[in-house]
């Protein structure tokens, strides 16, 4: 999962400030232009064999069937063609998909409550034990976080112990392990891990916020509610472009998670293309098939990332 | 300016990425060529009186191979171990990489077909005749035997060694059975069924058994229901991808319409599409459940844990002194094709078999009945124990050729992308016995044509 930098418009406005200076002395001094590139290049060579190679042959072998030891056939695009039309690689995509409510919108949509919450107790020791509890998850590895799940989940865990203890008995399951309910069960892990996330973004957002406009806006009458509509949201909306796009990316790619809790059963049910490809490559041994299904993975994530990219931009600059 | 520098950007890492794969042409290719034949040996191998280091990747968890290492550098004290351990799913995943590239001499091997397909082990038919494996009993072999080609199991040249074989069957809580009046193992699948309704009845779970995540542990209780209700031979030939061999056969199908059954009269924990297989040992170990069927590589572990609660039979035949089958295999071991101790590592897997220290060690802590002849000694076990009782099923099971490999091992993927979803929907009724096996063999047949 990735974990985006915090960025505020000072640290913007900063490196706008140094490159004005430092192209005023280039220009003074005309350096020559290789050398920039030598500066450049440690990291470009490190970008270039460890995203750019892997990118490049993750290409190559889905255009071929391949054991991953032997020799391999030339098969064209016919792994992709298998991509769309085999049912259970399809299904595996429409989980993913279905798994942005719980990983994007849910967080999303709590964390903006949370965090205005969270804003207006800002100076109390109650705001920062709420800061430091639900940023946690974050902290807990996905794996550790995945096993103390399954065993909430399970027929014996707490959820069950609760739902019984307050008389709902009839309700309780074995959350991850019924056909129905374990996609939503693994969305809600995904939540928990998420919120946290989502919530430091805004409420460092929030931070930015020039107070004179909420001062402006109760002047005027406006209640809360108002408040949050009208300034709060329109002023945070990079933070959500970030928020959203980091949690769609962690729906469409998850696999700890699912690899943890459920392995992608009860059948099939909550199988991701981030396990697919795994289970693929690596005990089906069709390195072809789950290049394929990568790639489609990753134009899929673009696909989705992008325009929320371009609608989230900030076009006053 | 700013959009030029963007594009000439885009165009490096194009032609970077580019020229860095294109360095390769078609993948693959890396493994090695195939031996002529395996040669032959004028005397049987030895590790020598020079120092040697054995490279050994084996499967963490099973304390077995260390303890027979060890005792083996004991007896011939020129010869050291480096040992990597690793969990079975891991080395299952790993092994064509690892033995191309970090060829071990000895390793602890998963289904062996496609390994040999890609020549990464060692023929042992040489071995096998110089130290007189071929004159064993046939069946302890057979598994790892393949035809040229890596296809077809259980004929052909010899691939692999057990280290012991193991034995499947039905374990039981002799306290709860007590209970409910069972004083002895049930004779017929009819007395199984009785005591399983008992039990239902008297409020105690019928069958402990897992079958959640990626491991559908229903295919214990449903193979050994096809051996109830048809031969194993036809089984045998689907794992091993004989030609034409289908599963969805009309005993099969009552063998799955018979596990429905079970599942329909509420057996199995409600909750098993969500156990995983620690989770219901520890259940069984607890008292949660009568029977439970599993393998003997428990058996030294309930010893421990239930001493004198436990009793074992094997699955009983539809009728009435019918002949049983299990499954049974090999705990495998094999030889990399590019190992530098090849003979070294052969005579340690003779010496695993046939040395009386080791013989018992492999029965102590393993488990399982050893490999060898069929006259060899047999280490002295206490009578009323589970291992006696499982290394009694291995000699019924000898007599009665009853031996199957596990329907689970027929191709790499058919456990986790087959049988374990089909059993989960079935358990959660969204699938019905005749389609399950319709689909598990469409899938096989996928599979076996088009690798």
């Amino acid at each position: 999962m990735t974990r985006p930098t915090l960025r505020s418009n000072e640290s913007v406005e900063g490196a706008g400030g140094r490159r004005k200076r430092s192209s005023a002395r280039a220009a003074g001094l005309r350096t020559p232009g290789w050398v920039a590139w030598l500066f450049v290049a440690p990291a470009l060579i490190v970008y270039a064999v460890f995203v750019l190679r892997p990118i490049a042959l993750t290409v190559q072998y889905s255009m071929y069937r391949w054991d991953g030891i032997g020799t391999s056939t030339w098969a064209g695009l016919g792994n992709y063609v298998k991509v769309f039309t085999d049912p259970d690689l399809f299904a595996s995509i429409l989980n993913a998909v279905k798994l942005i409510v719980f990983f994007s919108v849910i967080p999303v949509v709590l964390s903006l409550a949370i965090a205005s919450t969270i804003r207006r107790i800002a100076t109390s020791r109650l705001a920062l034990v709420a800061r430091t509890v639900l940023f946690l998850p974050q902290v807990i590895p996905l794996v550790a976080a995945g096993i103390a799940w399954s065993w909430l989940l399970s027929s014996t865990g707490l959820v069950n112990q609760l739902l019984r203890w307050a008389g709902l008995g009839g309700v309780a399951r074995a959350w991850l392990g019924d056909f129905s309910t374990a996609l939503p069960a693994v969305g809600v892990i995904g939540a928990w891990v998420l919120l946290g996330l989502c919530t430091i973004l805004l409420l460092s957002g929030m931070s930015k916020i020039d107070p004179a406009l909420y001062e402006a806006a109760r002047m005027d009458g406006a209640g809360p509610l108002r408040e949050f509509v009208s300034i709060t949201v329109p002023s945070l909306r990079q933070e959500i472009g970030v928020c959203v796009t980091v949690t769609v990316i962690a729906a469409l790619a998850s696999f700890d998670i699912v690899y943890v809790s459920t392995q992608g059963g009860p059948g099939n049910a909550t199988m991701v293309p981030g396990l697919e490809i795994y289970y693929l490559a690596f005990t089906e041994r069709q390195v072809g098939m789950a290049s394929a299904l990568a790639v489609v993975l990753m134009v899929l994530v673009l696909l989705v990332a992008l325009p929320i990219q371009w609608l989230t931009k900030d076009r006053s600059s | 300016m700013s959009r030029r520098i963007r594009w000439n950007g885009a165009a490096l890492a194009v032609v970077m990425g580019g020229a860095l794969a294109a360095g390769c042409g078609a993948p693959g290719g890396d493994a090695p060529q195939p031996e002529a034949t395996s040669a032959s040996l004028s005397a049987a191998p030895t590790c020598g009186t020079a120092p040697v280091t054995l490279n050994a990747y084996i499967e963490t968890g099973f304390p077995l191979p260390k303890e027979l290492s060890t005792e083996f550098s004991k007896q011939y004290p020129n010869v050291k171990w480096n040992i990597r351990e690793d969990q079975f799913a891991v080395i299952t995943q790993n092994a064509p990489r690892v033995l191309a590239d970090d060829p071990p001499d000895l390793m602890r091997l998963p289904q062996v077909s496609e390994l040999v397909k890609n020549n990464l082990l060692k023929n042992l038919d040489g071995y096998a005749k110089a130290f007189g494996w071929d004159s064993w009993p046939a069946s302890q072999l057979e598994q790892m035997r393949l035809a040229p080609g890596g296809k077809t199991r259980g004929e052909g040249s010899l691939y692999a060694m057990g280290l012991n074989f193991s034995m499947t069957g039905v374990f039981y809580n002799k306290k709860l059975a007590a209970k409910i009046g069972m004083s002895s193992p049930p004779a017929t699948l009819a007395e199984l069924d009785d005591a399983l309704a008992k039990a239902k009845s008297a409020g105690i779970t019928p069958i402990a058994q897992f079958n959640g995540g990626a491991t559908g542990g229903l295919a214990f209780p449903l193979q050994d229901l096809m051996a109830a209700y048809g031969p194993p031979g036809p089984i045998n030939d689907w794992i091993y991808q004989k030609q034409g061999a289908t599963i969805d056969t009309p005993s099969n199908l009552d063998a799955t319409r018979h596990l429905q059954k079970w599942i329909k009269g509420g057996y199995f924990w409600k909750d098993v599409n969500a156990v995983d297989y620690a989770t219901m040992m520890s259940r069984f170990i607890k008292g949660d459940g009568l029977f439970m069927f599993n393998g003997d590589w428990e058996s030294g572990n309930l010893d421990k844990q239930m001493p004198g609660d436990v009793g074992f039979f094997l699955m009983p035949p539809a009728q009435q002194g019918g002949k049983q089958a299990a499954m049974s295999a090999p705990l495998t071991y094999g030889i990399s094709s590019r190992a530098k101790n090849a003979d070294c590592a052969a005579f340690f897997l003779n010496w695993v078999a046939t040395d009386p220290k080791a013989r018992e060690i492999g029965v102590k802590v393993g488990g399982s009945h050893p490999m060898g002849p069929a006259d060899a000694p047999m280490p002295e076990v206490a009578k009323d124990t589970v291992t006696a009782s499982t290394l009694a099923a291995g000699a019924k099971i000898a007599e009665d050729n009853g031996a199957m490999d596990f329907i689970a091992n027929a191709t790499g993927a058919i456990y986790a992308k087959s049988w374990t979803p089909q059993l989960q929907k079935l358990v959660a009724g969204q699938q019905t016995p005749e389609e399950l096996l319709k689909s598990v063999q469409s899938d096989y047949t996928s599979q076996v044509g088009g690798s």
